[in-house]
């Protein structure tokens, strides 16, 4: 080819790019096709959760976690391994309560919404990123935790920073996840 | 490269959220193809500019087809176009031999006639991309048998 290769990291930059891309198609697509931003957030959400469900199956193949101890670790885990290793981010994670079942992920910057510059008119209360919230509640549920994730602050609202708020949700048999004397 | 998992994943979703959406009556059945074509071809619009950024000018419509073939193929799917045949007329026919968004299924004739759901997005991605680079196109595709697909690109003259 009389063309040069481009560089490597270039195309996996566009690589990214793609996946983001996409993401804001159907996004838009979904703003054209439901009125209500809570149908937008509800069926992202489920179509998340459906990719978390499979996508837990990737993560654990692909890195050698082993067998976490403590809900903390878990949520280690999700931000220093499976967020750097599928969006190129490391949240930082912070603790919000003293029973330690309630975590938060603090994006600054959010490569899902990368290309927005704001939210359109009329649609304040959409959560763009709902897709991420689902991802992390189906993968969990599949390794046998039930959490509740929500985004409880976002950048495209006007927050400072993206926060993605886990709370893992009381087993009822809790007996099996604490460590033996 | 991890990405990739995540966008086959969206994507699947994507196909199957428009026909459950379709089945429960919102949206006419004939509709989805055209949903997930279209959200192809505005994607396929933003990848073409990021891409040719830094490019040299394309000499003529048949190196813009080339380009499409080895450089944007091995970024979005991690390989080339096996087969381009042209008659030089303005009808391509792209032929992929292992389509990376079909490999996932079983490559026997249990799901060919389903096939063409998963084709949608990426025929989109092909117009939107020419598009982009000034070329008016319809692209169809089709499956003969699984993993190999074709893509028909009709360039239409203005």
């Amino acid at each position: 080819m009389s063309r040069p290769v481009p560089r490597r990291p270039e195309y996996q930059k566009i690589n990214k790019d793609l996946f983001v891309l996409t993401y804001g198609a159907l996004v838009a697509q979904l703003c054209k096709d439901y009125e209500k931003d809570e149908d937008v957030n509800k069926y992202l959400d489920k179509m998340g959760y459906g990719i978390g469900t499979r996508l837990v199956e990737d993560f654990l193949a692909r890195s050698c976690v082993r067998r976490c101890h403590s809900y903390s670790e878990i949520t280690d885990i999700i931000a220093q391994v499976a967020f750097k290793m599928y969006l190129g981010v490391t949240p930082s994670v912070t603790c919000n309560n003293a029973s330690r079942n309630e975590f938060s992920l603090i994006l600054d910057k959010n490569p899902l919404s990368e290309f927005v510059e704001e939210l359109p008119a009329g649609r304040s209360s959409l959560c763009y990123c709902n897709l991420l919230c689902g991802i992390i509640r189906g993968a969990l549920e599949m390794v046998h935790l039930a959490a509740d994730v929500t985004f409880l602050q976002d950048r495209l609202k006007g927050d400072s920073v993206t926060e993605i708020g886990i709370t893992f949700l009381k087993q009822p048999n809790e007996k099996k996840y604490r460590r033996r004397k | 490269m991890a990405d990739e998992a995540l966008f086959l994943l969206l994507h699947n979703e994507m196909v199957a959220g428009v026909y459950k959406s379709a089945e429960q009556g919102e949206v006419e059945n004939g509709r989805c193809i055209t949903k997930l074509e279209n959200m192809g071809f505005r994607v396929g619009q933003g990848l073409i500019e990021r891409f040719t950024k830094d490019t040299a000018r394309f000499k003529d419509e048949l190196d813009i087809m080339k380009f499409i073939c080895k450089d944007f193929w091995t970024t979005v799917f991690k390989k080339q176009i096996d087969n381009l045949r042209t008659n030089h007329q303005g009808i391509y026919v792209l032929q992929d031999n292992k389509f990376r968004l079909l490999t996932q299924m079983s490559a026997g004739k249990q799901y060919l006639e389903h096939a063409s759901k998963y084709l949608a997005f990426t025929c989109g991605l092909i117009r939107g991309g020419l598009s982009n680079l000034g070329i008016k196109s319809i692209v169809t595709a089709e499956v003969s048998s699984m993993p190999a697909c074709k893509f028909q690109v009709m360039i239409q003259k203005l």
